[in-house]
């Protein structure tokens, strides 16, 4: 029974591995440059800004032939100005 | 009246691009037009044997190249077809013979009797591709529901941008609706959503294709065969025709559902 499930998903498990390995190959960054990046990036916004590292999402995104790179950043205690 | 040039690759070998030539020009040729045939895998030449012509060769592109022969003598007629040619690749020779300004200036010369000049590119992006794509005015890229095939048409798709070939067209050959339908197989619009090129045909898995590979003769020319349908109709879209795409999922429902009857799936 667990087989059959299994079997039943292979088309799914292979457009989303194409998913990831094409976003990498389109834009010859492997996924520890990637990893490389958000790192430095959260250096750089840390000098200015306040954030929370761990909720920083970072992703390459495809759009038909064209990739963006999505950044989402949550600050932290933005609102406690706004309060005071 | 000037010839368009037409490039099938497909990055991963093995897809189906010189069974997609043949068939294509046999296609077009039995429609009337001018084709002739450029097989562009030096050293690996394939296309003469899925045509049925591997007996007649006397010249190849590198003789033309080097001067040994005149075009029109490396040019082999087709048995059937009297309006389509083969010119061969050289099997004994490597890919270095050719440059891509050869392959323009052999195109341009034979452009102006001919309607379609399709060039069966080797497989990798290597010279042998480079030559194929040089002269392309349109390029199709074979490719099959799976995940190297899709993986490495990625590629050949972003190297045709980086060279300002224009978007391909995409063939997916070799699809198996059965798979497809029990979610076993990636389907069309995967494929497409992946490579985000447009499609231009859609070639069922067949059994005929092999049998009319044995032969020498395309399956375009078996009038049953799905593959030879769906061969067909891509020749008429390179015409300009807008043909409707093959209903494939609905076909082997029946078959399906006695495969999940007997727990065959």
């Amino acid at each position: 029974m667990f087989n059959f499930f299994k079997r039943k998903q292979s088309a799914a498990s292979a457009k989303e591995r194409l998913q990831l390995v094409l976003v990498h190959d389109r834009t010859d960054l492997t996924p520890a440059q990637l990893e490389a990046l958000k790192d430095d990036l959260l250096k750089a916004i840390s000098k200015y800004i306040d954030i929370d590292p761990d909720a920083v999402q970072l992703a390459l995104e495809r759009d038909g032939r064209s990739q963006r790179l999505v950044a989402d950043i949550p600050l932290r205690g933005v609102s406690r100005h706004r309060a005071g | 009246m000037t010839a368009q040039v037409i490039t099938v690759t497909s990055g991963k070998g093995g897809v189906g691009k010189t069974t997609a030539v043949a068939n294509l020009a046999t296609a077009l040729a039995a429609d009337g037009k001018r084709v002739v045939c450029i097989d562009g895998d030096i050293g690996l030449r394939n296309l003469d044997v899925i045509m049925g012509l591997e007996n007649r060769i006397v010249y190849d592109i590198v003789d033309v190249i080097e001067g040994r022969c005149k075009l029109k003598q490396a040019m082999i007629r087709d048995k059937h077809y009297p309006s389509m040619y083969l010119i061969p690749a050289a099997q004994t020779r490597d890919k270095n013979a050719v440059s891509p300004s050869d392959m323009v200036r052999i195109c341009n010369d034979l452009r102006p009797d001919t309607d379609f000049i399709i060039i069966d590119s080797p497989a990798g992006i290597e010279r042998g591709f480079r030559n194929s794509i040089a002269a392309a005015d349109r390029v199709l890229v074979v490719t099959n529901p799976e995940v190297s095939a899709v993986r490495d048409a990625d590629r050949v798709v972003g190297i045709l941008e980086a060279e300002e070939k224009g978007s391909p067209s995409l063939i997916i050959n070799r699809l198996n609706p059965v798979l497809v339908r029990n979610n076993d197989m990636l389907s069309a619009e995967d494929v497409l959503d992946l490579l985000g090129i447009q499609l231009i045909g859609i070639v069922p898995e067949d059994e005929s294709v092999i049998i009319g590979s044995n032969r020498g003769a395309p399956v375009v020319t078996d009038t049953k065969s799905r593959a030879g349908q769906a061969f067909r109709n891509i020749a008429r879209r390179l015409q300009g025709q807008d043909v409707p795409f093959m209903e494939l999922e609905h076909q082997n429902a029946l078959w399906s559902a006695f495969q999940r009857l007997t727990g065959r799936k």
